[in-house]
């Protein structure tokens, strides 16, 4: 029985009637065009964007160097070196992200015991040469120092449900 | 005696005595533990293997329940999952929470156990308790928060080091593990705790937060600072070496390594490695590429070999090269011409080389030294030359057997010991010719010829006949010299005397060697007498005592540094300075080198070359390169290959260090050494001998270049120290107190070294360690004159 059903389906093109009348749908709808820049879609709080560093309230840095998220990097894109800072704590002497290799999948700061690394919802930065997207320990506590306050909020909005 | 026991349904035959684990272990059912550790006493006291055991009440721990006739053992059943998970809460309820930031994350076995055994939230919300970090010194760094108490450590100190550093103060909740009054610990095996520590408490502090365990990669290798020839893994971390931890071999090392195996491999990522050949011109060093400097030393070596002739050319190389450099070394310098090549940096006694066995060996398997019943040891500091050969004759000396020390630095050590002779090293032959003489008596033997007459003024002592007694009442003796005796300007009557000991004793006779590689230098060839396998040395050539004294226009030098390495650096120095060319094979740019070398070529420490060791039983144990190495340096196998090459000498077409190797075992079969020398007389002995000694200690932390670039050794109280070390008695006679100057001559040069009172040293002598500034100056064969300033 299915296999008559399918024959008559397909000699009278019903697929295709099926797919031109969603396209005869959104011909009549309303438009929606954003205007980028000026115009911006709302964005969810657990949007993953460009990374950052975050630092404690009272300027240290959070990062401890643990090297999970450079475990878990699932395109190798994180490179960390550590060693024992003179107040004998441990801390990162190298911390860089290559975002060229980056997929944005979020596990670093799954991963991040102390929520030091963190996504943002930056996502519209570039970089004029090629090093430019290579960040380094310096430029991702300059992101972290920068939107603190919004990145702030976006954990306070997600802590419920972790 | 055997009985029949099923561990989760599965039927074994377990020795009978044998605990519950050890049989689960061989069955290869893993049950959790912390306490229990195979080469440790059992202490029960993690709780972490309790097991389910048919008709037992409670759960039983299983590294403390010996195995009987049908017992029904379930590890995995309802009753025992239930009672590890409890330990398992409990041993958490103080255990921090700082994985991250601990360098045991990611090899703890807590974590691994937690992983498999516990809860995945805490119920625990009271403080947790806070314990005080304890100072251990450079080697060891402490997170004592972390501790579970498994004491582990402290049965190491009782019962593997023998010194109780570590210690359990108070009780429960306030228990804390620590050294009691605050102090570095000090044993030269100490550093094992930080493999036993099964959380992050105790861990490695030169390492400290370098790197995670599962970033680096683990390859095996040897370590290149004793005889004994540890068994190693290196632990690599962006191709550097970043840890040596020890791999187990019974027969070798068990599961232990000593300090300077483990931390002795930082030298090797030294700020002073050399990493581009350098030629000196005009008094100027200069950097070049391997061509220029291969054709420079090939022409600097034809020119020396076409005006001055080939005899003038010489080559000396470290102990611990490699057997691959150290055969093809020989056979470039005999292809030359010359035969003038050495090993034995610090020898000073070469007459009876032509009777020496094959090579120096141990005479018995290392494992056989923990089975004797009575071993003699002349001239070593055995704990701190080779620390796993005295962890083995500890073990025998526990067991009941007599160990006796004869020689001429003090040591303590953590066992019974039956005689400890410390005396100045002049009356060394005139002590063992005691001994001798007191055997000769006990077994009415008729004495060999000439020994009488030289053995007249010799008293025999109550020592001397404690001696002789225990070993001659063994029926498993040894009689091992150690370096200090084969360095001692007359070796080779202490070499007859204690042949002659071993002989009427009926024991061992054996050699403890310096450097990783002596018996193996012996076998390539290393020595101007004897060819590659003991081979007749064609030419024949000097020794390096000749070879110094000779003053030869060019030599070849093999990581040796000739300010630190040489027994007798004033001539060492001399000699090097006079020579019109000295090629140095170098992993350091060395500044006795930069003086006197003409150019210097940049090769690989052991780590990152392959290569062999034999050690001093014999063992011949290869390795690969850990690492590639660091700049332009290169094996030095490969450099002597090229050089050979490049001089046109024949038999340079090796392809791998394995070929080399494989040649050399070829020629060397199956051939075994005897120790047993001819006895020929001996010169009349000194018993009250006149005057100052000046006797030189290598310390173990500068038994190469490697360990003394290592700063966490360098840091340790058995580091060298620049100081004149008397004993009180000597310091009396001198009228100097400590921390006073004295100034001390021999040989028409003087030098000032403050006094240092040290209870090690005999009578009469005073110590200087090896290599400290000034003392090259001194001409340790003319007699020497201490005064007091």
């Amino acid at each position: 029985m299915r296999k008559v059903v399918n024959y008559f389906r397909s000699l009278l093109l019903w697929e295709l009637f099926c797919g031109l009348a969603l396209t005869g749908k959104y011909l009549f709808a309303r438009k929606i065009t954003v205007q980028y820049p000026d115009e911006k879609t709302p964005m969810s709080n657990r949007f993953r964007g460009l990374h950052a560093l975050r630092r404690y309230p009272n300027g240290e840095e959070r990062c401890i160097a643990c090297k999970l998220c450079e475990a878990v990097c699932p395109a190798l894109a994180i490179t960390i070196e550590s060693e024992q800072r003179a107040d004998g704590t441990r801390r990162t002497t190298r911390y860089d992200i290559d975002l060229t290799k980056c997929i944005f999948c979020g596990f670093c700061e799954e991963s991040c015991p102390v929520d030091s690394i963190v996504e943002t919802r930056v996502f519209e930065y570039h970089g004029e040469q090629r090093g430019d997207l290579y960040m380094t320990k310096d430029k991702l506590l300059a992101v972290g120092d920068k939107f603190e306050k919004q990145i702030a909020e976006d954990r306070a909005r997600d802590a419920r449900y972790r | 005696m055997l009985v029949t026991i099923e561990i989760d349904g599965k039927k074994v035959q377990a020795r009978s005595g044998a605990m519950v684990i050890e049989a689960a272990d061989e069955l290869g059912i893993r049950i959790p533990r912390f306490c229990y550790h195979k080469k440790l006493s059992i202490a029960a006291n993690c709780r972490m293997c309790l097991v389910e055991v048919e008709k037992a009440a409670k759960p039983l721990p299983a590294c403390a329940t010996p195995v009987t006739e049908g017992m029904r053992i379930f590890t995995k059943s309802r009753k025992a999952l239930d009672a590890q998970k409890a330990v398992m809460e409990f041993l958490l309820i103080n255990h921090p929470l700082d994985c991250p930031i601990c360098d045991q994350g990611g090899e703890c076995e807590l974590q691994d156990v937690a992983m498999g055994y516990g809860r995945d939230v805490s119920r625990f919300a009271e403080k947790k308790r806070v314990v005080k970090d304890k100072n251990l010194g450079p080697l060891i760094s402490t997170d004592m928060t972390r501790c579970i108490h498994c004491t582990r450590c402290v049965r190491f100190g009782e019962e593997i080091a023998g010194l109780r550093e570590l210690g359990a103060t108070g009780r429960g909740e306030h228990m804390e593990i620590g050294t009691y009054i605050e102090k570095a610990v000090q044993h030269e095996l100490s550093g094992n705790v930080i493999d036993l520590c099964p959380v992050g408490a105790l861990t490695n502090k030169p390492f400290r937060f370098s790197a995670r365990a599962w970033e680096m990669r683990q390859f095996p290798t040897i370590a290149a600072h004793d005889c004994v020839g540890s068994n190693l893994n290196a632990h690599i971390g962006k191709n550097k070496v970043l840890r040596m931890v020890p791999r187990d071999n019974e027969l070798v090392n068990e599961t232990w390594i000593s300090d300077r195996d483990r931390f002795g491999f930082e030298g090797v990522n030294s700020d002073d490695r050399l990493r581009v050949p350098m030629i000196k011109q005009n008094g100027q060093w200069k950097e070049t590429d391997w061509t220029s400097a291969l054709d420079f030393v090939a022409t600097g070596l034809g020119k020396i070999a076409s005006t001055s002739g080939v005899s003038e050319i010489g080559a000396l190389c470290s102990p611990s090269s490699t057997v691959e450099e150290m055969y093809l070394l020989q056979r470039f310098i005999r292809g030359l011409g010359s035969g003038h090549v050495d090993h034995r940096l610090r020898q000073t006694d070469f007459s009876d080389q032509d009777a020496a066995p094959l090579y120096p060996s141990l005479g018995q398997s290392i494992e056989h030294l923990e089975t004797v019943d009575a071993a003699l040891v002349i001239g070593a500091d055995i704990r701190r030359q080779q620390p796993l050969l005295a962890h083995r004759l500890r073990m025998a000396a526990l067991d009941g057997a007599n160990v006796m020390f004869l020689g001429s630095v003090g040591s303590t050590y953590q066992f019974p010991v039956a005689a400890n002779v410390v005396v100045d090293p002049r009356c060394l032959t005139n002590e063992l010719a005691g001994v001798a003489k007191a055997l000769l008596k006990q077994a009415s033997v008729n004495p060999p010829a000439g020994f009488a007459e030289s053995a007249k003024a010799v008293q025999v002592s109550a020592d001397h006949e404690a001696i002789a007694k225990a070993l001659k009442g063994a029926r498993n003796a040894t009689v091992l010299l150690g370096t200090d005796a084969i360095h001692h300007p007359d070796l080779s009557t202490l070499r007859s005397l204690a042949s002659l000991i071993a002989q009427l004793t009926d024991a061992k006779l054996g050699y403890m060697t310096e450097g990783a590689n002596a018996a193996g230098a012996w076998l390539a060839g290393m020595v101007p007498h004897r060819g590659p396998s003991g081979s007749k040395g064609a030419p024949a050539g000097s020794p390096i005592s000749e070879m110094l004294r000779q003053a030869l226009k060019a030599y070849v030098l093999l990581g040796v540094e000739p300010d630190k390495d040489c027994g007798d650096v004033r001539a060492a120095m001399k000699a090097m300075r006079d020579a019109n060319f000295v090629v140095a094979l170098t992993a350091y740019q060395s500044p006795s080198l930069e003086q006197v070398a003409h150019v210097m070529l940049p090769v690989a420490p052991f780590t990152e070359t392959s290569g062999t060791f034999v050690n001093a039983e014999g063992r011949w144990q290869s390795f690969a390169g850990a690492v590639a190495p660091q700049g332009d340096a290169r094996p030095a196998w490969k450099v002597l290959r090229v050089l050979g090459n490049v001089m046109h000498i024949d038999g340079f077409e090796f392809m791998s260090s394995e070929e080399v190797r494989d040649e050399l075992r070829t020629r060397v079969g199956n051939a075994h050494p005897d120790n047993k020398t001819r006895w020929h007389p001996p010169r009349p002995f000194v018993s009250v001998p006149q005057g100052f000694t000046r006797v030189t200690l290598v310390a173990p932390h500068s038994v190469d270049a490697i360990v003394r670039r290592s700063d966490a050794l360098q840091q340790t109280t058995d580091a060298p120290t620049f100081a004149a070390l008397v004993s009180d008695e000597t310091a009396r006679e001198l009228s100097v107190r400590e921390g006073q100057m004295v100034a001390m001559a021999q040989g028409g040069n003087e030098i000032t070294m403050p006094v240092r009172l040290d209870a090690r040293v005999p009578r009469g002598c005073v110590l200087v360690y090896a290599g400290q500034p000034g003392a090259e100056h001194l001409d340790p064969s003319a007699t020497l004159t201490v005064r007091g300033i």
